[in-house]
């Protein structure tokens, strides 16, 4: 490997090897500033005040809304790259969509489940057909068929294009799932951290989950990352097999 | 494109197309659901509407693979794709052919239906002209699925899976019109008019994805 591995543009990420070897240096520095995060904010969360109304139940909170928030960015993110996918053709974009479609889906999950959590003593039941809490299962919904339509095609850079058109086409659900506590009137609360005239939320609440957010985010790249690298190297061994096989025929 | 048009209606009226199945299922879909929840005529017409609009939906999706597929089998995909009009053109034709050979025939067939399930003539009205207008966002939302998966063997399936989400907002509406066309509180025209902008928004959307799927599904 002759060529430098210096960047200069952010183009030049795109280089499966360069990326490979940017990501062995950053991936111990994220990983290592995601536990400490994670120290921080779980000790946050654990030793401010819990709410006057709700009592302790307050503490899913700050799983539960970091995990929503990285359900929605990780869909943004594969359409990102799926626009990667379409528009500059480039491999890292398709691997990158689909190394990112089973993290989404866990996150997904991991906020549906803390809410049915929640939801059960606070609204006394696990679940209702609300918009939002549907529109947020539909998203887990499309997650889990956009991985089995990945797996269901041999041609990883055919399936790639192709469910780069599906994620793009199903990217109306992201405004859908963001608005739909202020255009339909639901029980789920209305945004309280997010919104024009700063947070309703109080500072004590604020604190933890501004780092619980940020170090979902962390976790987020951390593990997003480790998957691309792992799908490069999974592709990488495949070609060399279907080397090896076919210099071995030629052995004969 | 009007020749594409008469050529796709009647590979599809025609015998192997298929497009008299979906009544069928329909109809089996629709007659069903008494044995399921009760012959009780009261509780059939309050969930009749929603009944019909859930037969129409899956009814719809029955013959989405087939869409491009039988194409691609022959091979005059490939001559489409080739063409010298824009494919998007080509696929929004291949929509209304569709729609009208497979979707077209429920909506005729929904009055009978409904019927069935003791609903009052305005309710059925409703229930019609709801799918009437909701039915070709169906119809566009699916040929997305179906430009995905065109190259899948076994392909039917997944094209229900993948649409059947993005076909979630066009049911709901649908419904909440035929419900307040029934019940008097309720205004009509307000989700009537969501129902008719969510399928004019496929009706750009969707041949746009489907096309641009198809150019990337070719081998």
């Amino acid at each position: 490997m002759t060529e430098s591995l210096a960047i200069r543009k952010f183009s030049d990420l795109a280089n499966p090897t360069r990326f490979l070897a940017i990501a062995e240096r950053v991936l111990p520095w994220l990983a290592g500033l995601c536990c400490l995060l994670f120290a921080l904010g779980l000790t946050l969360a654990f030793t401010t005040e819990g709410d006057y109304q709700q009592g302790d139940t307050v503490r899913i909170m700050y799983i539960h809304v970091p995990a929503a928030w990285l359900s929605m960015m990780c869909y943004s993110v594969m359409a990102l790259s799926a626009l990667g996918t379409l528009v500059w053709r480039h491999p890292l974009a398709d691997v990158s969509h689909k190394a990112a479609a089973p993290l989404g889906a866990a996150f997904t999950l991991v906020a549906l489940v803390t809410g049915s959590l929640w939801g059960k003593p606070m609204w006394g039941t696990w679940w209702v057909w609300d918009a939002r809490l549907t529109s947020v299962f539909i998203l887990f919904l499309m997650y889990l068929g956009l991985i089995a339509l990945n797996r269901a095609m041999d041609d990883p850079s055919r399936a790639a294009r192709v469910s780069a058109v599906l994620i793009l086409v199903g990217f109306v659900n992201i405004p859908i799932i963001k608005f739909s506590v202020d255009w339909w009137n639901t029980l789920h609360q209305p945004a309280s951290v997010i919104r024009m005239g700063g947070p309703t939320i109080d500072a004590e609440f604020l604190r933890p989950l501004i780092v619980m957010a940020l170090a979902f985010t962390l976790l987020f790249f951390t593990l997003h990352i480790m998957a691309i690298r792992n799908e490069i190297w999974r592709r990488r061994v495949a070609t060399q097999r279907r080397m090896a096989a076919r210099l071995a025929g030629r052995g004969d | 494109m009007t020749a594409l048009l008469l050529r796709d209606l009647k590979l599809s009226i025609r015998a192997g197309g298929g497009a008299l199945i979906g009544i069928l299922f329909f109809m089996t879909v629709v007659a069903v659901i008494p044995f399921g929840v009760g012959p009780d005529l009261n509780l059939l017409s309050r969930i009749g509407p929603a009944i019909v609009w859930i037969g129409a939906l899956l009814a719809a999706l029955l013959g989405l693979d087939r869409m491009f597929q039988a194409d691609r089998d022959d091979g005059s995909l490939d001559l489409l794709l080739m063409q010298e009009h824009p494919l998007v053109l080509t696929v929004l034709v291949k929509c209304l052919a569709h729609w009208l050979a497979n979707v077209l025939p429920l909506v005729i067939a929904s009055p009978l239906l409904g019927l069935f399930m003791n609903m009052s003539e305005v309710a059925i009205g409703a229930v019609m002209l709801t799918l009437l207008v909701g039915s070709p966002a169906l119809t566009f939302i699916g040929a997305v699925g179906a430009a995905v998966s065109v190259t899948l063997p076994r392909g039917g399936l997944l094209v229900s899976i993948l649409v059947l989400p993005l076909c979630i907002p066009v049911l709901i509406f649908g419904v909440s019109a035929a419900y307040a066309a029934v019940e008097d509180p309720a205004p009509f025209l307000p989700p009537f008019l969501i129902l008719t902008a969510i399928t004019m928004f496929f009706a750009v959307l969707g041949p746009a994805g489907a096309a641009l799927a198809l150019r990337n599904a070719g081998d």
